[in-house]
């Protein structure tokens, strides 16, 4: 079902008497036609017509009360279709709402804002549209990042080689330059890497969240060789297995299928993944490269609402450009911390640039949070 | 129309929608005039014989709410630091906050639908957890802090006169990470989860615009800032507030609570009819001062513990009596003691508006509580009220040996919102 609230006419308060009320409303529900007059008072909430067919809806809300008013038209599970807010006393207000689907709505009245409302059933008739038609540029969405989840796949695995060659033979100096660049792909897809059970934990499980009975392998007991404990005699064992999860990871995400609406979470996702576990310093414990997971993980989310880009053009340019906004903020904040080689290890960071990463990755994050209920409009 | 019973999955309320549009449209024009007269365009304000502490307190008028509001129990904090120099944005945000303070005072969800309406795949715009309370008198009240005025914003011509951070005081602990903000934002409500809620929801709506420098809670008001409120006690189990200036006395108000058009000419006149907000955050040596004896307690404060009399005097709203000695020839009221030093008659007249809160943020590691007073005050003029007051404070108060500020802040509180208008649209127009 595809509903478009289109918002109430803002400028259109019009002083009571004019439009909603009188006899014309009596006939206006005869017809069937014009708009529909609701009466909200403190105690009613009278709404002209209760059946009409599927199209764009116009209510003329008329607040005869002393309360501060809103009238919702609602749907399955409460959802707001369309609404207007604070009618004061005395005032119409006006809004439209598109309602393709027939079907059984809700009406609400809130006076004083508060509570279920006052509630009345809502009939949209007509015959059933059969669902929307596929949004294109959601399905090319999907292509582009299908396609992009294979590429870093390819990556992850070459670099993931090139890393475990070099921890076999020893050269931890090398293994420990070439660690967070190996991760980084991973780090791009984790939404997607993540989704497929157990090979999350066995690739990417830290020390102390490694479950009971699971051994602790992965990248992260590779760092723990590398930056602590040494290499020791299962250290190569270890690197193999990666190898081999990583081949089983790489196969899986080639083939994965995902829809719009994953695509939005995952682009949420990649930032949450930062604010609980590369901003406090603890996914890269023992090497302290944390910075290099943050910036992949977030290019892993620029890479996913670019795949939307023109699906959010569309439907909601204002909320893309607030979010290219604030990725340029966050860009800034994390360019500070570039080196020639990489980033600033997290142990070099002090606590105001922590802040300001956090502040920034929050002005993102609450944005990007967004783009899901605009997808599933 | 269908008139079948119960048919919504929620159950209607109040009247039924069969009822409700037999009466539809006709005849409302003629019982409109009469409703309209007598609608008041905000809810009931709170206050008198019936006070009713879930009841909401009108956000709109010509002062903001929370100052002289009676005031409530709990209180919820926050100091910001504007992220962005785009002034722009800022402006925006000022007025997305003042919608959602205008629905969330009126005990409304801080969008409409946010809690449930947007559907399942959108995150919800309000975070719910004040979805089924009450109003609860909940106040947002809103301040700008001097570094507001530094230039990012094109404020700094407005910046009233001596409006400036508040001087170091003797024997002051300050920790910068409680200090000062460009932006503060009180809240208070009778459930302190509806004074976290607002904060919370004006924090997420700020995200991108302004962030968190420090923020606190509150769970005891100290102060009754009306006739109609019992005199609270402080963490020190003495009654604080009792010479408070009070809502009902609306000259002295505007003497010593109110800027008047004539303090803030020219540029600053958005000014004229707000209020300064002094914060300091007083940590309490409570162990140490639990372990004094009642005798020295009282001479510390001035007044009796139990009553809340002025030393020499047998009732609390007694008047206190500076000159008055012991029977050993010494003043009833010590030289050190902090309602003496406090008190107008001292000061020379200075007089506040305190609206502080008891708090207690835990422990502190080493096994004493993290407790004392969010002191609040409301003045004319921090610098010739709030200032001098803490100096002589400062220099003598017996009671510094069993607190110590460590938290400070002062916010330029702009005069309330119209219908219609938004918060500092006088700085910002």
């Amino acid at each position: 079902m595809r509903i478009t609230p289109v918002h109430a006419v803002l400028g259109a308060a019009l002083l009571l008497g004019t439009a909603a009320c009188g006899s014309d409303s009596t006939g206006e529900a005869a017809d069937g036609k014009g708009p529909i007059a609701v009466e909200a008072s403190d105690t009613e909430c009278s709404v002209g017509r209760t059946t009409v067919p599927a199209g764009t809806i116009e209510f003329t809300v008329t607040n005869t009360g002393s309360k501060v008013n809103e009238f919702y038209l609602l749907g399955e599970g409460d959802q707001v279709l369309g609404e207007v807010e604070n009618v004061t006393p005395g005032l119409s207000r006006s809004f439209h709402v598109e309602v393709a689907e027939p079907g059984t709505y809700t009406t609400a009245c809130k006076p004083g804002m508060k509570g279920e409302g006052i509630r009345g059933e809502f009939t949209v008739t007509g015959t059933t549209a059969g669902g929307r038609n596929a949004d294109q540029k959601l399905t090319e969405a999907v292509e582009k990042y299908e396609d992009y989840v294979g590429t870093q796949a390819d990556e992850l695995l070459a670099r993931t080689t090139e890393f475990v060659v070099a921890v076999k033979a020893g050269r931890v100096e090398e293994a420990k330059t070439l660690y967070p660049v190996a991760r980084g792909p991973w780090e791009r897809i984790e939404p997607v890497a993540e989704s497929f059970g157990e090979l999350d934990p066995m690739i990417d499980g830290r020390e102390d969240v490694v479950e009971e009975g699971l051994a602790f392998t992965g990248y992260h007991r590779l760092e723990k060789d590398l930056w602590v404990d040494g290499l020791q005699p299962d250290t190569g064992k270890v690197a193999d297995k990666l190898l081999a999860d990583v081949n089983r990871i790489v196969a899986k995400a080639k083939a994965v299928e995902l829809n719009p609406l994953q695509l939005a979470n995952g682009s949420k996702a990649l930032l949450d993944e930062v604010a609980t576990g590369k901003i406090t310093g603890e996914e890269d414990r023992y090497s302290h490269t944390d910075l290099y997971d943050f910036d992949e993980n977030y290019r892993g989310c620029k890479d996913a609402i670019d795949a939307l880009r023109p699906a959010l053009k569309e439907r909601d340019p204002e909320l893309l450009a607030t979010i290219d906004a604030r990725f340029k903020d966050l860009d800034a904040a994390l360019d500070q911390h570039r080196t020639d080689s990489g980033f600033r290890l997290y142990t070099e960071l002090g606590k105001d640039d922590v802040r300001d990463l956090t502040v920034k990755l929050d002005a993102v994050s609450e944005q990007v949070a967004k783009v899901a209920g605009v997808v599933a409009q | 129309m269908t008139d079948h019973a119960g048919v919504t999955r929620r159950g209607l309320l109040g009247v039924g929608a069969g009822a409700a549009l037999t009466g539809a449209v006709a005849g409302i024009a003629g019982t409109y005039a009469a409703q309209r007269a007598e609608a008041s365009p905000s809810p009931a304000a709170v206050g008198g014989d019936g006070y009713d502490p879930a009841a909401p307190v009108s956000f709109h008028g010509a002062h903001q709410a929370g100052i002289t509001t009676p005031a409530q129990d709990r209180m919820h904090f926050v100091a910001l630091d504007v992220t962005t120099d785009d002034r722009e944005q800022l402006v925006e945000t000022l007025k997305a906050w003042t919608r959602a303070a205008e629905r969330m005072t009126a005990g409304a969800e801080a969008a409409p639908g946010g809690v449930v309406g947007g559907g399942p795949y959108a995150v919800p715009q309000d975070t719910g957890e004040a979805y089924d309370l009450e109003a609860s008198g909940l106040t947002l009240t809103i301040g700008f802090g001097p570094s507001l005025f530094d230039g990012r914003f094109g404020l700094a011509d407005r910046r009233p006169a001596g409006f400036e951070d508040l001087p170091a005081f003797r024997g002051d602990d300050l920790d910068p990470t409680r200090c000062g903000g460009d932006i503060g934002i009180q809240a208070c409500a009778n459930d302190p989860q509806v004074a976290v809620h607002a904060i919370r929801n004006l924090v997420r709506i700020g995200f991108g615009t302004v962030a968190v420098r420090w923020s606190q809670l509150g769970f005891g008001r100290t102060s009754s800032t009306s006739t109609s409120q019992v005199t609270a006690r402080n963490m020190f189990g003495f009654k604080d507030g009792t010479n408070n200036l009070k809502a009902e006395d609306p000259q002295a108000l505007a003497e010593h609570v109110w800027v008047q058009p004539g303090d803030v000419p020219g540029k600053a006149a958005w000014m004229a009819g707000g209020s300064y907000l002094v914060a300091r955050r007083i940590r309490m040596h409570i162990e140490v001062w639990d372990r004094t004896n009642l005798q020295e307690q009282e001479q510390v404060i001035g007044r009796t513990k139990g009553e809340g009399a002025p030393l020499g005097q047998r009732h609390e709203f007694d008047t206190v009596d500076l000159a008055k000695t012991a029977t050993d020839g010494a003043p009833a009221v010590p030289e050190t003691a902090h309602v003496r030093l406090a008190s107008h008659e001292t000061l020379k007249g200075i007089r506040l508006l305190r609206r502080g809160y008891n708090f207690t943020d835990g422990s502190d590691g080493v096994g004493h509580l993290d407790a004392g007073l969010f002191f609040i005050a409301f003045c004319r003029d921090a610098g010739t009220q709030f200032v001098p007051m803490q100096r002589a404070l400062a220099a003598k108060d017996a009671l510094n040996e069993y607190i110590e500020h460590n938290g400070s802040a002062v916010f330029a509180c702009p005069p309330g919102v119209r219908p219609g208008g938004y918060w500092g649209e006088a700085l910002f127009s």
